[in-house]
């Protein structure tokens, strides 16, 4: 009675080979993507920690050589200047697209105008970024000249709709009867929304939140034309020239090697931010996931 | 909502904050319409200038004012079709691999470890690819090195979107399939895909409009030079590679013509887009209705 069963398993058919073998190639698909991937990390660390170990706190620190020949340590106005532009964009783009989501969940909801705006906010979405940047050049640059708010700007028109999209995800998941209950109190729709809706949401909105500013912080394109190319520090957020990690990478990229090297220094410090700020937003989702 | 009537008498500050999140969710329509107005504003003269010439010529050439963007439309579209070929079938096979063959302890180290690519500034591959990559495997920049970064850097995109759709499949199909004898391959096959085709289109055409307004990275390893040609090893141009390069020392009729270089880029990206969820949203709601 077994015997056909064990017939049948002896000699592997066809079928079962190209299951094997779709498997495989599904295996050879990841390895595919994590050899880049490796790649990328392993230059970074061996060329760019290179340079920032044999100067380790000067190349934060000190100011970027006047002339790219010389080599040698020197990204801190870069430092800087990334810091300040991240923080004002997000600042401008954070409150407006947490507001625009209250908007378009708690009061607009299905209504034409939200339907619109959350179109718009599709659209928006897709906007390449060095559109981004003509825009705020003709808008912003051409009369008030190089700033890092410039930079900001175009950086918080691309971060807006990807705070307002997340934000009013976050805003669905917060259970309706915990609304009824603050209405039940008395409260009013502002009062609900501002102390029970939003703390409801606040981690996941902060995750996303923080998703976004990862990104932002290193996009080149958004800031050529906007933020200019100084050397030294600038502390001032709306006045003169500034820099920033992401266009000393893409200046020096095709320089002289000594201008090469400080591109890969200021690689590894860019990607390391960027990754500071997604593990954090990964550990808030997870304390989010956990708590409810 | 449905407790509107449930609602305190209305305040004044009540209905103040609702006018500030109006506002809020306004500045979304006013930046798009900003941008709509000031460019096409701005592109006006050099379109006058060309007429459908600029469309339709390849000659771009600043001392004489004779702008035709053909060959940087040509280089857009050239290296985003690379970059989707390269890295739909990676991307379909990864997500198919996390969903459906993976065991469910790598599942989530997998999808984090992939997920790290698309936190990778752009500007970061294109150092890479130009200092790394491009001479490891002998390329100069060349339209093929400009779609394998872009393959690079759509890939965990396109993944996350069609694990999303994969995973909508319902359970009951794919357990169906298996309880017929199927095996896992002929299961993905007959329940998975069905089911999901047109979702990963739609995540195939998000990542084509990604892969064609990319710019810091494609300027680093295109090459720079204009080629309309089917080689992928000859250097070549794209239209967001062009403005990045160009628009800092230009004159005024130049600087119109790469303003309308943008909003030809900003067309073409938009359609891509809307298409792309479209389909995403129509089949979002599909399968939420079964």
């Amino acid at each position: 009675m077994t015997a056909p069963v064990l017939d049948l398993r002896a000699r592997p058919s066809w079928r079962s080979v190209k299951d094997r073998l779709m498997t495989g190639l599904m295996i050879a698909a990841v390895a595919i993507v994590l050899v880049p991937l490796a790649a990328v990390l392993s230059s970074l660390i061996a060329r760019g920690g290179g340079i920032v170990l044999a100067a380790f706190p000067d190349f934060f620190t000190e100011e970027i050589p006047r002339f790219s020949r010389r080599a040698g340590p020197g990204m801190g106005p870069a430092v800087v200047g990334t810091l300040l532009v991240t923080a004002a964009a997000t600042a401008m783009a954070v409150p407006l697209g947490v507001l625009g989501a209250v908007y378009l969940h708690e009061y607009g909801g299905r209504g034409r105008l939200a339907r619109l705006v959350r179109f718009m906010a599709t659209v928006m979405t897709g906007v390449p970024s060095i559109v981004m940047g003509l825009f705020v050049y003709l808008l912003w640059t051409i009369r008030f000249g190089f700033s890092a708010f410039g930079g900001a700007l175009a950086l918080a028109c691309l971060m807006l709709p990807v705070v307002i999209g997340a934000s009013e995800q976050m805003l669905r998941l917060v259970p309706g009867h915990l609304r009824e209950a603050s209405y039940a109190l008395g409260a009013t729709k502002s009062r609900t929304i501002l102390t029970v809706v939003l703390p409801a949401a606040l981690p996941g909105i902060v995750s996303g939140c923080l998703l976004a500013v990862a990104r932002a912080a290193g996009e080149t394109a958004p800031l050529l034309f906007a933020v200019g190319a100084a050397k030294a520090f600038n502390w001032s957020v709306l006045h003169d020239a500034n820099t920033a990690l992401s266009m000393q990478i893409f200046g020096n990229a095709m320089d002289v090697p000594a201008a090469q090297d400080r591109a890969w220094g200021a690689a590894l410090t860019l990607v390391l931010l960027t990754f500071l700020l997604t593990l954090t937003a990964r550990l808030v989702t997870g304390r989010f996931a956990r708590r409810r | 909502m449905q407790l509107s009537e449930l609602r305190g008498s209305p305040q004044h500050a009540d209905r103040a904050f609702r006018w500030l999140a109006t506002g809020a969710a306004g500045v979304v329509l006013v930046v798009l319409a900003l941008i709509a107005i000031t460019m096409t504003d701005r592109a006006r003269p050099v379109l006058e200038r060309m007429g459908l010439g600029f469309f339709t010529e390849t000659t771009w050439s600043v001392p004489t004012g004779t702008f035709g963007a053909l060959g940087f439309i040509y280089g857009t579209l050239y290296t985003a079709v690379i970059a989707i070929a390269l890295a739909v079938p990676v991307s379909f096979g990864v997500a198919l691999f996390v969903t459906q063959a993976a065991p469910r302890w790598l599942r989530r180290p997998l999808v984090y470890t992939i997920d790290l690519l698309a936190v990778v500034p752009s500007v970061v591959f294109g150092l890479w690819g130009l200092l790394v990559m491009g001479p490891a495997l002998g390329l100069h920049g060349s339209y093929a090195t400009a779609g394998i970064i872009l393959a690079i850097m759509i890939t965990p995109i396109i993944t996350s979107l069609s694990r999303e759709v994969i995973e909508t499949t319902p359970t009951t199909d794919k357990e169906a399939a298996l309880a017929l004898g199927a095996t896992r391959w002929e299961m993905i096959s007959a329940a998975v895909w069905p089911h999901s085709r047109a979702g990963l289109v739609g995540a195939v055409m998000l990542g084509l409009g990604r892969a064609m307004g990319e710019t810091i990275a494609a300027t680093l390893v295109i090459g720079n030079t204009v080629h309309v040609t089917a080689n992928p090893l000859a250097p070549g141009y794209s239209m967001p590679t062009v403005i990045a390069n160009e628009f800092g020392e230009a004159e005024p009729l130049h600087k119109s013509a790469l303003i309308a270089l943008a909003v030809t880029l900003f067309l073409i990206t938009i359609a891509v887009n809307l298409v792309a969820s479209w389909i995403v949203q129509r089949q979002a709601r599909r399968s939420a209705g079964r």
